[in-house]
């Protein structure tokens, strides 16, 4: 650590996670933190434990040992609803959306507003369209169903979805892009730009390093259930394709070497864990 | 991003019935696949001009009240159906519950003797119970509904027969019962009925956009607002100028257009209908939003088999009693085809349960029409078969053209 003094606690971090299946150890003592305005890369190949991570930050898995602290304070996230609760949403990449429901239904699905019992639609759209112009998104229309949308499209409403409630913080985005084509892409990222500038915490599961190089201030790899490397932005491909594979440690020193220096807020970029 | 898109705030703009955009709204409606009941208005009027080219008594106020009441039974059940086909699932119980719900209200009133209401509810919670159960079944055993209702159709006809036991049919001649089919609104009433729904709709939407307004949301301008509303008060105003030319209003049909109402209401204004449609587009994400997808599925298929018993009651109104034959027959399959003909798609999360009255018009129109024009039975199975087809060909050809738009 060349500086010690963090400006500001992370909004989620876990320390120590491990996790094991039966025989096969999925995470072996795991750090991982993502900050207010932060965009944290969570890269590995198949296998390295990056779904497992997510599933335990959103609730879905127990881990075996290791803790959460939340703007740090220790706490834990026993079922998903803690992790709602924690402000963390994630989306996963069959986004869930409801194809035959126009994008304001979408984004109120299960969290209906209502007067009485009668749906309070005017007031959700109200609030969708602002939540969509305050993330940049533009839509042919909120009344179309999302069936009709394109696939940037229906992933940012997916996205805005998890970032309706006030209280959501950090959100998790597996694979966002995965399907997706140039420009359709692009609109993602900038999207996830604009969450933030807007302060949340993003954590984006990706394949792709270009686009994650492009658009991450702090790049997490995990290799065979580890903390392989940690690289600050503007660090180059080919040493994160050697911390994803495992290549030659001599190599992957001298690689990490080479990427630039690490920024100035905590901890040392390229370092090897 | 497709095209160019136009800021959110424009949204409202695509939901204009006539106007100047209304063939540009048509076309891409058709494009997107999201065609709703249009074919049905159309080839609706086609029938009607067929048929009264044919024979001149067809489009009569005294054919059009007999063509109501006609139909008035298959809509009850098809409302039922239309609410089981927006989950994406079926129910094939629902003639099987007509007949026993039929079975119990004219053993009740007849052989035991038991006041009305009580007969009628026994029925209405035998009917709860069942759907409830199947339903149940359906959501936590996972047995697909096909399967489960096909069971209850084959059992619930058995309790049937056993309900009527060595009679086999009961007559039921209490006024209070034939009331429903032999009883028509005054004239006046039929008139005020009509214009206070059509002031309640225009009202709601006024008011609505009034609300629009004030949160900033993009608004109609008068004529487009009120459009609508002129349109519903045509459809309305037109029948009951014809009907009380003859008797008036049947007050059976008003019965299952309140249902049907009110039914529409809960699907379209509540968050349960919200969940409905949910549930019917994608299960899977329904229940990632914390929607109980159980929930749903049994309180759908309890309503369904309650309106089953509903149509059992009116059964017996009609035909004067309750015999094996109640509800057996084509009823389950014309109500089927009711609700896909009417535009409710097999496939989960699309369509109304207007489907359900207006495709069961069609189906009494073919049958009526071709009664009226000396036709054999043979004739009407093959017609509407044709139409059945053509119903659920163009379903699955905006469905394919959807998944073609919405990549």
């Amino acid at each position: 650590m060349r500086t010690a003094v963090s400006v500001e606690l992370p909004l989620l971090e876990c320390r120590g996670v491990s996790k094991c299946f039966g025989a096969v150890q999925a995470l072996w003592d795991v750090d991982f933190s993502v900050s207010r305005g932060e965009v944290v890369a969570l890269v590995g190949d198949n296998g390295a434990g990056k779904s497992t991570l997510v599933k335990i930050i959103s609730g879905i898995y127990q881990p075996d040992s290791g803790g959460f602290s939340f703007d740090g304070q220790p706490g834990t996230i026993r079922n998903p609803h803690d992790a709602v609760a924690r402000g963390i949403s994630t989306v996963y990449q069959d986004l869930a959306l409801c194809d035959n429901l126009d994008a304001v239904a979408n984004l109120f699905l299960g969290r209906e507003w209502t007067r009485g019992v009668r749906l309070s639609k005017s007031q959700m759209e109200k609030r969708a369209v602002e939540l969509l112009d305050s993330l940049q998104i533009r839509l042919p229309s909120v009344h179309s169903p999302v069936a009709s949308l394109s696939g940037g499209q229906r992933q940012s409403v997916a996205v805005a979805r998890a970032v309706l409630s006030e209280t959501a913080r950090v959100v998790l985005l597996d694979e966002p892009t995965a399907a997706l084509g140039v420009s359709q892409t692009k609109m993602v990222l900038d999207l996830v730009r604009t969450l933030r500038e807007k302060g949340h915490g993003v954590v984006l599961i990706s394949h792709n390093l270009a686009e994650v190089v492009g658009v991450a201030d702090r790049i997490v790899v995990l290799r065979l259930g580890r903390n392989a490397a940690e690289f600050r932005r503007g660090a180059s491909s080919s040493a994160i394709v050697a911390a994803i594979t495992g290549a030659d440690v001599a190599i992957l020193a001298e690689q990490s070497e080479l990427s630039p220096q690490p920024l100035n807020q905590g901890g040392s970029g390229g370092s090897l864990d | 991003m497709r095209g160019s898109a136009t800021a959110v705030t424009s949204g409202r703009t695509a939901h204009g019935v006539l106007g100047l955009g209304a063939v540009g709204t048509l076309r891409r409606r058709i494009g997107q696949g999201d065609v709703g009941s249009l074919p049905i208005v159309v080839g609706l009027a086609v029938i009607w001009i067929f048929f009264q080219t044919q024979n001149s008594n067809f489009l009569t106020p005294r054919n059009l009240t007999d063509l109501l009441l006609q139909m008035t039974i298959t809509a009850t059940v098809a409302t039922g159906i239309v609410l089981v086909l927006l989950l994406g699932e079926i129910d094939l119980s629902v003639g099987s519950i007509v007949g026993l719900s039929s079975a119990i209200i004219g053993v009740l009133l007849v052989s035991n003797h038991v006041p009305l209401w009580l007969a009628v509810g026994v029925a209405l919670l035998v009917a709860l119970a069942i759907g409830s159960a199947q339903g149940a079944i359906a959501a936590y055993v996972g047995v697909p509904t096909f399967v489960v209702t096909l069971a209850g159709m084959l059992g619930w006809l058995g309790v049937q027969l056993w309900v009527l036991g060595t009679t086999g049919s009961l007559n039921v001649d209490d006024p209070a019962v034939t009331f429903l089919f032999t009883s028509y609104l005054p004239p006046a009433l039929g008139w005020l009925a009509a214009i206070v729904v059509m002031a309640a709709y225009a009202g709601e939407r006024v008011n609505s956009n009034r609300q629009r307004q004030r949160l900033g949301l993009s608004i109609e301008p008068w004529h487009k607002l009120l459009v609508r509303p002129a349109l519903v008060g045509l459809v309305i105003l037109i029948p009951v100028a014809v009907l009380n030319t003859w008797r008036g209003v049947p007050v059976a049909v008003v019965t299952m257009l309140l249902l049907v109402g009110a039914l529409h209401l809960l699907l379209t204004e509540t968050t349960f209908g919200r969940h409905v449609f949910a549930v019917g587009g994608n299960a899977e994400a329904a229940r990632r939003a914390g929607i109980s997808v159980a929930r749903i599925q049994i309180t759908i298929f309890a309503i369904c088999a309650v309106l089953a018993a509903i149509a059992g009651f009116m059964s017996v109104s009609r035909s004067l009693g309750a015999s094996t034959q109640t509800g057996s027959g084509t009823l389950l399959l014309e109500a089927i085809a009711a609700g896909v003909i009417g535009g409710t798609s097999l496939f989960g999360g699309r369509g109304s349960v207007w489907s359900a009255p207006l495709g069961a018009l069609v189906m009494a129109s073919l049958a009526n029409g071709l009664d009226l024009t000396g036709q054999p039975p043979d004739i009407k199975y093959v017609v509407e078969m044709v139409v059945l087809l053509v119903a659920v060909t163009i379903d699955a050809m905006t469905r394919r053209s959807r998944a073609r738009s919405g990549r």
